[in-house]
C-alpha cells in the first residue's frame, strides 16, 4: 500500500548556499555528497594500496615520508586503513546511499525520501565518521594495525600489544561505531520510502531492480549494523574501561601479565562476522541491481526472469545472515557448527547462479549497444563469476583449512568487492551522469577507462589465487620469512606493475568526470532511450523532481522491443493510448 | 532504435571484448591445469583426500567458469547491434527451474561430500596412542612442550591455582605438579619433530594474541587462540623438514613468525629428542 498523498510531500526549495549545498534536505544533493565522500575515500584507499604494492614488490625502497622504507608495522597499518576505508567509506556509501539516495525517489515517483532531515543527518554522521577515521593517521602512534577485522585480543589490549594498538585503534572503533549509527539512519529511510512513497500504479513488482536492490540492501543494513555497533561498544569498553568481553586471563605481553580475564576472543569474531558477512552483500547487491538494469537497457530487452531476480536478491539477503561462520572454520569454533555454516554457504551460490544465468539470458537474442555503462555492466558479470566461484572452495572447511588466511581469500574478496562492486559503481556513474548533470561524459575516455581497468584488474587479482594455492599467507609485510615465499616474488612484481597501470587508468575516469560536469556535451531528457521514471524528468531534475504532479505508472520497468510498437522502448509513465504503434 | 546518442560501439568493440573474455578463460584454465603455482605435495593421507576434494571443486567451478565466460563472450559477439530488433521475452520458467536445480545439486552435493574429510580431522578423536605436543604461539615465535615419559602435561601455575592472580610467570609449569616434572619444554623459536607414520595430536594455545599454526604440506591450519586449547591431529607419511608459518595477523612480526616441523624415522627422532633434552 502506498500513501499517495504522501507521494508528493513538499518541502520548499532552499535558498542560500548553506541550505542548498551543505545542509541540504534534498535527496539529490545528499546523494551527490555521499558520492563525493566515496570518491575522495576511493582515491585515498587506492593511494594506500599503491604504497602496499610498492612495499610488497620492493620492501627496502625508500619513499617520501618513509626515509627508511616502509616498516612492517607501517605496511600493516596501511593495509588496515586501506581495507577499512574501501569497505566502509566506498562500498557501503556510494552504491546505496549515493546512487540510491539520488535515484530511489525518482524511480518510484516521489518528491524526496520519506525523512529528509534524517537523510541529511545520516550523511553528516557518515562524514564525521570519516573525519574520525582519518584522524587515526595523525595521532601519536599512528593508524591502527589489525586488518579491517581488528581481531581481539590484539585490538583490545592496547599499546602493550605493539605498534598500532594505541589511540589510532581507539579512533578506529569510534569511527566505525559512528558509521554504524549513520547506516541505521539511512536504512530506516530507504525502507520507509520504498514501502510508502511509491506513486500510483507502481506496485512492488513494477519497481526497477535497482529500487529492489536498494530496498533489500537497506533491510540487510538495518539488521546487521546494530550488531557491529554493539560489538564496537564492547571493544571500546575493553580498551578504555577495564572490561574483558574479548580478553581471557593470564595473557603475557612483553613479559608483563595483562590484568584482564574471563573474556572470549572468538566472541568478537562471531559478532563482527555476523555483521561482516551481510556487509559484503550490502556492498554487492546495489551493483547487481544496476547491472541488471543497464544490461536490459542496452540489450533493448526486458530483464530475463524479473521475478526470479527479485527472489534471488531476497534469498541472498536472507542466507547472508546465516553463513558468517565460514570466516571462522579454523578459529576454534565447534567443527559441527562449521558443517552447518558450510552447507548454508554452498547454498548461497544458487541464487547467485540464478542471477548470472539471467544476466546472460537478458543478453541472449538482444540488440546490444556497447555504450560505456554497458561495457562496465558486462565487465561486472565476468568479474562476479570469477570472484564468486572461488567462494566455493572457501565454503568447504576441509579445503578452507589450507586456503583461509592466504592470498586465495584476498583474490576472492577483491574480485567480488574490490572490482565487481566498483564496476557496478562505474556502471551507475556513466549511466546516470547525464541525468544528474545534463551533460554526457566523454565516450572515448570512458571506453579507454574500461579497457585498461578490465584488463588491469584481472592482471592484478588473478595471480593472487595462484600465490594463495602456493600457501602464501595474507597480511605479510614481505616474503623474507621463508624460501617458498621468496620464490613467489616475481608474481608480486607482476601484480605491482599491473596495479600501477590500473591506478593510472582511474585518473582518466576522474578527469572525465570533472571535465564533463562543465564541458560535457549537453544531454537531453532521455539520451539512452531508457524506460524508468527518472528518464521522464529534466536533466538535472527540478528540486521537487516531478514539478508538483504525481506521475502514474502503467507498466513494468523493462518494456523494451515490445512487438507492435514503433520505438524499441516504452517509458513506464507513457499512457497506453499514447504509445505509438508500428 | 536504441540510445539516441551515438556511443553505441561497433563490431570492433564486440569482437575485442569477446576475444578478451576468451583469452581470460584460456589463460586461467591453462595456469590451473599446468599447476604453474601449486600446493607442495601432501605428506599425509588426509592431505591427499583434501587435494582430491579440491580437484573435484576445481573441475566443477572450472566448467561453470568456462561456460559462463565463454557464454558471455558469445552473447556479446552474436547479439551485437546489427540493426536487428531484440526478442521480447520476460524469461523462461522451465530453464530457470532446470538451471537452479542443477546448480543446487552440484554445489550442495559438493559441500556435503567434503564434510567427511573435515570430520575425519576435526570430529573423530585422535587415537589414544597419538603423540601429544603442546604448541604455544606468542609474539613472534612458536614454543612447544612434550609431556615426557609419563605422557602427561603438568599444569601451568595459573592452571594449578586458577583463583590466584599472577603478576609474574603464569606460564611456568607448577613446581608442585608431579606430572610436570618430566615435561620437555622447547622454548620460543624451537623446531618441533614428530615420528613418521605415527599419529600426532597438537594442542594449540597462545600466550598473548591470536596466531595460527599452518603447515602447507599437511594441508592443515589451526588458530592459536588465547584462553583456548584446540586439538589438531595428523599422521605424517613422508620424512622431511616442513615450514611452519603464522597465518593470523598478530603484530609487526607476523610475517617472520615461523619455524620447522621435522618428520623423522624412529631412530632419527630418538637422536633428536636426546639432543633436545641434553641441552
Amino acid at each position: 500500500m502506498t500513501t499517495h498523498a504522501g507521494a508528493v510531500h513538499e518541502h520548499e526549495a532552499p535558498k542560500g548556499f548553506i541550505r542548498k549545498y551543505i545542509f541540504s534536505l534534498d535527496h539529490k544533493v545528499i546523494g551527490k555528497q555521499y558520492i563525493c565522500l566515496a570518491l575522495f575515500s576511493a582515491f585515498v584507499g587506492m593511494f594506500l594500496s599503491a604504497l602496499m604494492r610498492l612495499r610488497l614488490a620492493w620492501p627496502a625502497m625508500k619513499l617520501p615520508f618513509f626515509p627508511d622504507g616502509i616498516l612492517p608495522e607501517q605496511y600493516l597499518a596501511l593495509m588496515t586503513m586501506h581495507g577499512t576505508i574501501m569497505v566502509f567509506m566506498v562500498l557501503t556509501t556510494a552504491p546505496q546511499s549515493g546512487f540510491g539516495n539520488y535515484f530511489l525517489p525518482l524511480q518510484i515517483g516521489a518528491a524526496d525520501m520519506a525523512f529528509p532531515v534524517l537523510n541529511m543527518l545520516s550523511f553528516w554522521t557518515t562524514f564525521l565518521s570519516l573525519v574520525v577515521l582519518m584522524a587515526a593517521f595523525f595521532v601519536t602512534g599512528g593508524a591502527p594495525l589489525g586488518g579491517w577485522t581488528v581481531y581481539t585480543p590484539l585490538s583490545a589490549i592496547g599499546e602493550i600489544a605493539g605498534p598500532g594498538q594505541g589511540l589510532g585503534m581507539t579512533l578506529w572503533v569510534i569511527a566505525i561505531a559512528i558509521f554504524s549509527g549513520a547506516s541505521l539512519m539511512g536504512a530506516i529511510n530507504f525502507i520507509a520510502t520504498t514501502l510508502d512513497l511509491r506513486t500510483r500504479g507502481l506496485s512492488l513488482m513494477r519497481m526497477p531492480l535497482t529500487a529492489w536492490s536498494w530496498f533489500i540492501t537497506a533491510a540487510i543494513s538495518l539488521l546487521a549494523f546494530g550488531v557491529l555497533l554493539a560489538a564496537g561498544i564492547l571493544l571500546l569498553l575493553d580498551r578504555t574501561a577495564g572490561t574483558s568481553f574479548f580478553i581471557p586471563g593470564n595473557l603475557v605481553l612483553t613479559e608483563k601479565v595483562i590484568s584482564h580475564k574471563g573474556g572470549s576472543p572468538i566472541l568478537w569474531q562471531h559478532l563482527f562476522w555476523f555483521f561482516g558477512h551481510p556487509e559484503v552483500y550490502i556492498a554487492i547487491l546495489p551493483g547487481m541491481g544496476v547491472a541488471s538494469h543497464v544490461l536490459s537497457t542496452f540489450s533493448r530487452k526486458p530483464v530475463f526472469g524479473y521475478r526470479a531476480m527479485v527472489f534471488a536478491l531476497s534469498a541472498i539477503a536472507f542466507l547472508g545472515f546465516i553463513v558468517w561462520g565460514h570466516h571462522m572454520f579454523v578459529s576454534g569454533m565447534s567443527p559441527y557448527v562449521a558443517i552447518a555454516f558450510s552447507v548454508l554457504t554452498m547454498s548461497i551460490g544458487v541464487p547467485s547462479a540464478i542471477k548470472t544465468f539471467n544476466w546472460l539470458g537478458t543478453l541472449w537474442n538482444g540488440n546490444i549497444q556497447f555504450t560505456t555503462p554497458m561495457l562496465f555492466a558486462l565487465g561486472f558479470v565476468s568479474l562476479f563469476v570469477s570472484g564468486g566461484l572461488s567462494g566455493l572452495f572457501l565454503a568447504q572447511p576441509a579445503v578452507d583449512q589450507y586456503l583461509t588466511d592466504t592470498y586465495f581469500v584476498v583474490a576472492h574478496f577483491h574480485l567480488i568487492m574490490g572490482v565487481a562492486a566498483i564496476f557496478g559503481m562505474f556502471t551507475a556513474t556513466y549511466f546516470w551522469f547525464p541525468k544528474v548533470f545534463g551533460r554526457m561524459m566523454n565516450n572515448t575516455l570512458g571506453k579507454l577507462h574500461f579497457w585498461l581497468s578490465f584488463v588491469g584488474v584481472y592482471a592484478i587479482f588473478m595471480p593472487m589465487h595462484f600465490i594463495g594455492l602456493a600457501g602464501h599467507p595474507r597480511r605479510y609485510a614481505d616474503t623474507s620469512g621463508a624460501p617458498f615465499l621468496q620464490a613467489l616474488d616475481p608474481v608480486h612484481h607482476f601484480m605491482t606493475y599491473a596495479a600501477f597501470i590500473t591506478i593510472a587508468a582511474q585518473f582518466i575516469f576522474l578527469f572525465n568526470l570533472l571535465w564533463s560536469i562543465w564541458k560535457g556535451e549537453k544531454a537531453g531528457i532521455n539520451p539512452w532511450n531508457a524506460t524508468t521514471l527518472e528518464w521522464g524528468v529534466p536533466s538535472p531534475p527540478p528540486h521537487d523532481n516531478f514539478a508538483g504532479h504525481e506521475p502514474t505508472v502503467y507498466r513494468g520497468p523493462y518494456e523494451f522491443s515490445v512487438p507492435g510498437v514503433a520505438e524499441d522502448f516504452i517509458l513506464q509513465t507513457t499512457p497506453p493510448d499514447k504509445v505509438v504503434k508500428s | 532504435m536504441g540510445p539516441k546518442k551515438g556511443n553505441t560501439g561497433s563490431a570492433a568493440t564486440a569482437t575485442i571484448l569477446a576475444l578478451l573474455l576468451v583469452l581470460l578463460t584460456v589463460l586461467t584454465v591453462y595456469i590451473f591445469a599446468a599447476k604453474t603455482w601449486w600446493f607442495p605435495p601432501a605428506i599425509n593421507e588426509i592431505g591427499k583426500e583434501i587435494d582430491q576434494q579440491f580437484m573435484r571443486t576445481l573441475v566443477i567451478t572450472g566448467i561453470v567458469f568456462v561456460l559462463a565466460q565463454l557464454g558471455l563472450a558469445w552473447a556479446v559477439f552474436r547479439y551485437r547491434a546489427r540493426g536487428q530488433r531484440a526478442t521480447y521475452s520476460h524469461g523462461n520458467n522451465v530453464m530457470e527451474v532446470v538451471w537452479t536445480l542443477a546448480t543446487a545439486i552440484m554445489f550442495i552435493g559438493l559441500g556435503i561430500l567434503s564434510q567427511r574429510t573435515w570430520a575425519a580431522v576435526r570430529i573423530k578423536p585422535a587415537p589414544p596412542e597419538a603423540m601429544r605436543i603442546e604448541v604455544i604461539g606468542q609474539q613472534f615465535k612458536w614454543s612447544f612442550r612434550l609431556p615426557g615419559p609419563d605422557g602427561k602435561f603438568g599444569k601451568y601455575k595459573f592452571e594449578a591455582h586458577p583463583e590466584q592472580e599472577f603478576t609474574r610467570d603464569p606460564w611456568v609449569v607448577d613446581a608442585d605438579d608431579p606430572d610436570g616434572k618430566d615435561d620437555i619444554i622447547l622454548g620460543p623459536g624451537s623446531v618441533i619433530a614428530v615420528r613418521v607414520n605415527e599419529p600426532v595430536e597438537l594442542l594449540i594455545r597462545s600466550k598473548d594474541v591470536t596466531h595460527s599454526f599452518f603447515v602447507r604440506e599437511l594441508r592443515l591450519k589451526q588458530d592459536a587462540v588465547p584462553g583456548m586449547t584446540v586439538p589438531l591431529q595428523f599422521t605424517a607419511t613422508v620424512p622431511g623438514e616442513y615450514q611452519v608459518v603464522c597465518a593470523e595477523l598478530c603484530g609487526l612480526g607476523h610475517h617472520l613468525m615461523n619455524t620447522f616441523l621435522k618428520v623423522l624415522s624412529r631412530e632419527d627422532y630418538a637422536a633428536w629428542l636426546k639432543d633436545m633434552t641434553a641441552e
